[in-house]
C-alpha cells in the first residue's frame, strides 16, 4: 500500500533513526531477542526503501529483526504503534460520545465527527442509512468503504476520552456492540439466498458464510487499527506500547491465556511436538552407542584379517521409561493438564509405556481415550468431558484422589515407571496424605511434580506442594510451553 | 546482465517478474527477495511444506537468468557432500598407473589437483563465473555441526582447500536457505540472513496460483477451489491442506470434468487434498452437513 494521500510511515517530530532505535528497543522489551548485528541490518535495510511505502517498510523491519514466526504478531502491534499514521485527524476529542451519553445522538456527533476531520462526508448519515452502506460495503466486499466506515464507526461509537488509561479492547468492544455483526451476517446470508438461482447448498451456504466473515474481520481489524491509531495519538508512542506488551505465545500462562492465547497456545502443540520428536528422535540415535565392545569387535576382526576394522559397541540398556501421568484437571489447572497430556502423548514413542490418570477429587484412569487414536486432541478433550472425577463435589482433593490411586493402581508402579503429577496442590484443606507420594517415590524409578503456579505463590493459602514436593524428585515449574518444552525434553 | 537490474529497479518489478514466471508473490515475499538482492544477505524461508518455498528460489533464478545451483540437505549431510571431496577411486587408479619408480612428491601433487577434486553444491556455487542462486534446501534437517560449516560459507564466501588453498567468489551469489520448521536454527545461522515467513496464501493469491499452474481450469472453478481450501483450513486440522495439495485436487477436479463443485464431489476427492483419514472424515462432516444445525465455523 502506498500512502500518497497520508503521512509517510515515520512521520513524526523525531528523526527516523530515534524513532527506530526506540522502535527497537520496545521490541526488546516485548521479549524479542535483537541483536545488535540484526539492529545495524534494520537501518541498513530501511535505507533501500521508498520511505512512503509503509508495507515495505515493514516488511524490511520484519526481515532483519524477526527470525521466529510466532513472534511475528508481537512485532506487528509494536510496528503499529510506533509507525501508525499520524496527524490531526487521529486526535481525540473532549466530548467524544462518552460511556452515557446516548449514541443516536446525532447532532453531536456530527459535529465531533467534523472536529476530528475523519469520516468525509458520513458524519451527517443517520444511524439507519450509515447501518444501510456497512450492509452495502459487506456485500460487495468494498475495502474502501469497510474503512471509510470502520473510521465513522469509531468516532461515533466507540466514546475515547482523551487521557484516559484504558487499552484498546474495551473502545473496541463498545463499537462493535453498535455495529451488530451477528445480525447483520444474518441479514447478510438472506440477502444471498433470495439472490441465489435456486436453493443454496450447505457447501454454498458455508463458503459463502465463510467469506462474509472475512470481510467482517477485515472491518475488525480495521476498526482495532483505527482505535489504536487515535491511543497513540493521544497518549503517545511508549505509553501505548507499554499498555499493548503481551507475552509471547511459549511465554503465555496456561493458568491465565485469554481465549485468542489459548487458540494460540493450541495452534503452537502441533509444531512443538513434531519438532520436540525430531528432536528427541535425533538425540536418542545419537546417544545409541554405548561403551566400546572390545570382545564383539575383536570377533568381528577375523573377517578383516585381524584387524580390529569396524568397532562394535556395547547396546545401553534400554532405557525408554514408562511413564504414568496423574492430572488435576480442575478449573484453573485444566489447560495445563491438557496440555502436558497432549505432549506426552505426541511424543508416546519415546516411551515404552504411556498411562494416564485424572482427577479432581475422585480419579479415573483415562489411557483407554488414548489407545489407538490418530487425533490426540479430540482424546483430550474426551479426557475433559468424560472421565469419571467428581467423588463428593468436585473441589480438588489431592489426598482423597492419591488414596485411590495408591489402592488401585499403587501395586502396578515399579522401578521402570516415571510417575508425573501435575497440579497446583491447592489441596481446599483436605488431608494431604502425602505418605502416598513418598511410597511411590519408593517404588518408582521417579517422582515429578508440575505445577503450573508461579513459584512464588507455592505453599501459600491451601498450597501444599512444598509438603509433597518432599517427597518428589522434584518440583518444577510449568507456567508455560517454554518451560513445558524444557522439562519433557530432559524427561526423554 | 541488464534484465536482472530491470527486474530489481524497484519492488514492483520484482513482483511483477515473478508473476511472468508464474510465481505470485505477495508484499512480504517481494520485499523480502528485493532487500536480499539489495543488502547482498542470504534469506532463510520457513513455513509449511508445500507454500512455495522452493520454488521462490527457482523462480528468482529464472528471472535472473541465473543457473540455480541446489544443495538438498538430509541427515547425516556432511562437507564431502556439500562442499568438495577428492575423488579417491581416480586417485588409485593414478598410483597404479604411476608404477612404483615414479618420485611420490610427483604424483602427490598431481593426485590433488583440480583433475581430482570433486565439486559439491557449496564449492560450485563460490567458484561460479555466471551468476547462479544457490538454493540450501530443508536446512532443518542437517545436523547442527553441518550447519555451522553453512554458516561459515555464507559469512566469508570463500573455501580452503587445504591442497590447494583459498578459493574466493566472484561474486555474492543470491543464497536462499529453506526450512520446514522441523527444529529451531541456530541464532548465529537466523542472524546471518534475512527472515521470510512464508504462509498459506490468502484467497486471492491462491486462486491465482491456481489459474497459473493449472492454466487449463475455468475461472469460476479455480475460484471455488480457492474458497473451499480456505475454509477447510479454518478447521482444527492435523495437517491443513499445502499449495501443492490444493493444486493436486484442481487438476484431479479438471481431469474428472468437475464443473462445479458439490458435497458429493468434494467427498470423493477429499483424499487428494487431505491426508489423515480423521481431517477428512472432519471436514466432509462440516461440509456435507448443514451448517444452520452446527454452531458456526469451527475453530
Ligand atoms: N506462490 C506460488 N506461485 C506459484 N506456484 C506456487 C506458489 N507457491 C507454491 N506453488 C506451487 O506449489 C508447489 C509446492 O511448492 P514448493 O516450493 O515445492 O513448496 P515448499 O518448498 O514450500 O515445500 C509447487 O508446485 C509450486 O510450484
Ligand atoms: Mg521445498
Amino acid at each position: 500500500m502506498t500512502l500518497t494521500d497520508s503521512k509517510s510511515a515515520v512521520n513524526d517530530d523525531r528523526p527516523l533513526l530515534g524513532l527506530l532505535s526506540g522502535f527497537i528497543e520496545e521490541l526488546r522489551n516485548a521479549g524479542l531477542p535483537v541483536s545488535l548485528t540484526e539492529n545495524l541490518d534494520a537501518m541498513e535495510a530501511v535505507t533501500h526503501i521508498p520511505i512512503e511505502d509503509r508495507e515495505a517498510f515493514k516488511y524490511a523491519l520484519g526481515a532483519t529483526l524477526v527470525k521466529n514466526h510466532s513472534h511475528w504478531r508481537a512485532f506487528e502491534v509494536v510496528f503499529e504503534v510506533y509507525f501508525s499514521l499520524r496527524g490531526p485527524e487521529y486526535e481525540i476529542f473532549d466530548g467524544d460520545t462518552s460511556a452515557d451519553a446516548p449514541v443516536e445522538d446525532d447532532a453531536e456527533m456530527s459535529g465531533e465527527a467534523q472536529a476530528s476531520g475523519g469520516g468525509g462526508g458520513m458524519s451527517a448519515l443517520t444511524p439507519e442509512q450509515l447501518a444501510e452502506m456497512l450492509f452495502k460495503a459487506l456485500m460487495q466486499g468494498d475495502d474502501a468503504m469497510l474503512r471509510a466506515l470502520a473510521r465513522q464507526a469509531v468516532i461515533r461509537f466507540a466514546g475515547m476520552e482523551p487521557g484516559r488509561p484504558v487499552g484498546g479492547t474495551y473502545y473496541l468492544y463498545r463499537t462493535l456492540r453498535n455495529l451488530d455483526l451477528d445480525g447483520l451476517l444474518d441479514r447478510l446470508m438472506e440477502a444471498t439466498r433470495d439472490d441465489a438461482p435456486g436453493d443454496l447448498s450447505p457447501l454454498e451456504e458455508r463458503l459463502e458464510r465463510d467469506e462474509f466473515n472475512d470481510r467482517m474481520d477485515r472491518l475488525k481489524q480495521e476498526i482495532e487499527s483505527e482505535i489504536r491509531r487515535r491511543l497513540v495519538a493521544d497518549r503517545g508512542v511508549e505509553a501505548m506500547a507499554k499498555t499493548l506488551r503481551k507475552p509471547l505465545p511459549e511465554d503465555v500462562d496456561f493458568m491465565h491465556a485469554s481465549r485468542e492465547e489459548m487458540v494460540n497456545l493450541r495452534k503452537a502443540i502441533y509444531p512443538l511436538t513434531r519438532k520436540l520428536a525430531v528432536r528427541l528422535a535425533r538425540k536418542r540415535r545419537h546417544g545409541r552407542k554405548g561403551p566400546l565392545d572390545f570382545r564383539n569387535t575383536m570377533r568381528h576382526s577375523l573377517s578383516y584379517g585381524g584387524v580390529p576394522a569396524e568397532p562394535k559397541f556395547r547396546f545401553p540398556r534400554p532405557a525408554k521409561p514408562e511413564i504414568m501421568v496423574v492430572a488435576d484437571i480442575s478449573g484453573s489447572v485444566a489447560a495445563f493438564a491438557r496440555f502436558t497430556l497432549h505432549l506426552v502423548y505426541a511424543l508416546s514413542g519415546q516411551f515404552s509405556k504411556v498411562r494416564s490418570f485424572v482427577f479432581i477429587d475422585g480419579l479415573d484412569e483415562v489411557t483407554r481415550f488414548f489407545d489407538g487414536v490418530e487425533d490426540i486432541g479430540e482424546a483430550v478433550h474426551r479426557v475433559n468431558t468424560e472421565a469419571d472425577v467428581v467423588w463428593v463435589d468436585g473441589h480438588s482433593d489431592y489426598g482423597h484422589a492419591f488414596g485411590v490411586f495408591w489402592e488401585k493402581y499403587g501395586k502396578e508402579v515399579g522401578p521402570k515407571t516415571t510417575v508425573l503429577v501435575l497440579g497446583d496442590a491447592r489441596n481446599n484443606y483436605h488431608a494431604s496424605q502425602s505418605w502416598i507420594i513418598k511410597e511411590l517415590k519408593h517404588r518408582a524409578r521417579k517422582v515429578f511434580w508440575l505445577n503450573p503456579e508461579p513459584r512464588a505463590y507455592w505453599d501459600t493459602g491451601d498450597s501444599i506442594v512444598g509438603e509433597y514436593g518432599t517427597w518428589c524428585e522434584g518440583v518444577f515449574e510449568v507456567r508455560n510451553l517454554r518451560q513445558l518444552e524444557a522439562f519433557v525434553e530432559n524427561l526423554v | 546482465m541488464s534484465d536482472e537490474d530491470v527486474n530489481f529497479a524497484d519492488l514492483d518489478g520484482v513482483r511483477a517478474a515473478l508473476a511472468d514466471a508464474d510465481y505470485l508473490a505477495d508484499d512480504g515475499i517481494a520485499g523480502v527477495v528485493y532487500l536480499a538482492e539489495r543488502l547482498g544477505k542470504p534469506i532463510l524461508v520457513e513455513g509449511p511444506a508445500g507454500t512455495g518455498k522452493t520454488q521462490l528460489a527457482k523462480s528468482v533464478a529464472e528471472i535472473t537468468g541465473s543457473r540455480l545451483i541446489r544443495l538438498q540437505c538430509y541427515e547425516g549431510l556432511d562437507e564431502s557432500k556439500a562442499l568438495y571431496e577428492w575423488n579417491y577411486k581416480k586417485q588409485l587408479l593414478r598410483i597404479q598407473a604411476e608404477g612404483s619408480d615414479a618420485a611420490w612428491n610427483d604424483v602427490e601433487d598431481d593426485l590433488f589437483s583440480e583433475e581430482f577434486l570433486l565439486t559439491r553444491p557449496l564449492l560450485e556455487a563460490i567458484r561460479a563465473e555466471d551468476p547462479v542462486v544457490l538454493l540450501i534446501d530443508e536446512v532443518d534437517r542437517v545436523e547442527v555441526e553441518t550447519e555451522a560449516l553453512l554458516l561459515e560459507i555464507l559469512s566469508e564466501y570463500q573455501v580452503s582447500i587445504p591442497e590447494l588453498g583459498t578459493v574466493e567468489a566472484l561474486q555474492v551469489p543470491m543464497v536462499f536457505l529453506t526450512s520446514n520448521g522441523t527444529r529451531e536454527l541456530s541464532e548465529a545461522l537466523k542472524r546471518r540472513c534475512l527472515y521470510l515467513y512464508i504462509d498459506y496464501p490468502d484467497l486471492d493469491r491462491e486462486r491465482k496460483i491456481v489459474t497459473a499452474k493449472v492454466p487449463e481450469i475455468d475461472a469460476n472453478l479455480a475460484d471455488q477451489v480457492a474458497r473451499i481450501v480456505r475454509s477447510i483450513r479454518q478447521l482444527d486440522l492435523k495437517k491443513d491442506p499445502s499449495v501443492s495439495e490444493t493444486l493436486d485436487w484442481a487438476r484431479t477436479l479438471v481431469l474428472l470434468g468437475v464443473k462445479q463443485i458439490d458435497a458429493a464431489v468434494a467427498t470423493e476427492t477429499a483424499n487428494v487434498l487431505l491426508k489423515y483419514r480423521t481431517d477428512i472424515e472432519k471436514a466432509v462432516k462440516e461440509f456435507a452437513d448443514n451448517p444452520d444445525e452446527l454452531a458456526g465455523p469451527a475453530n
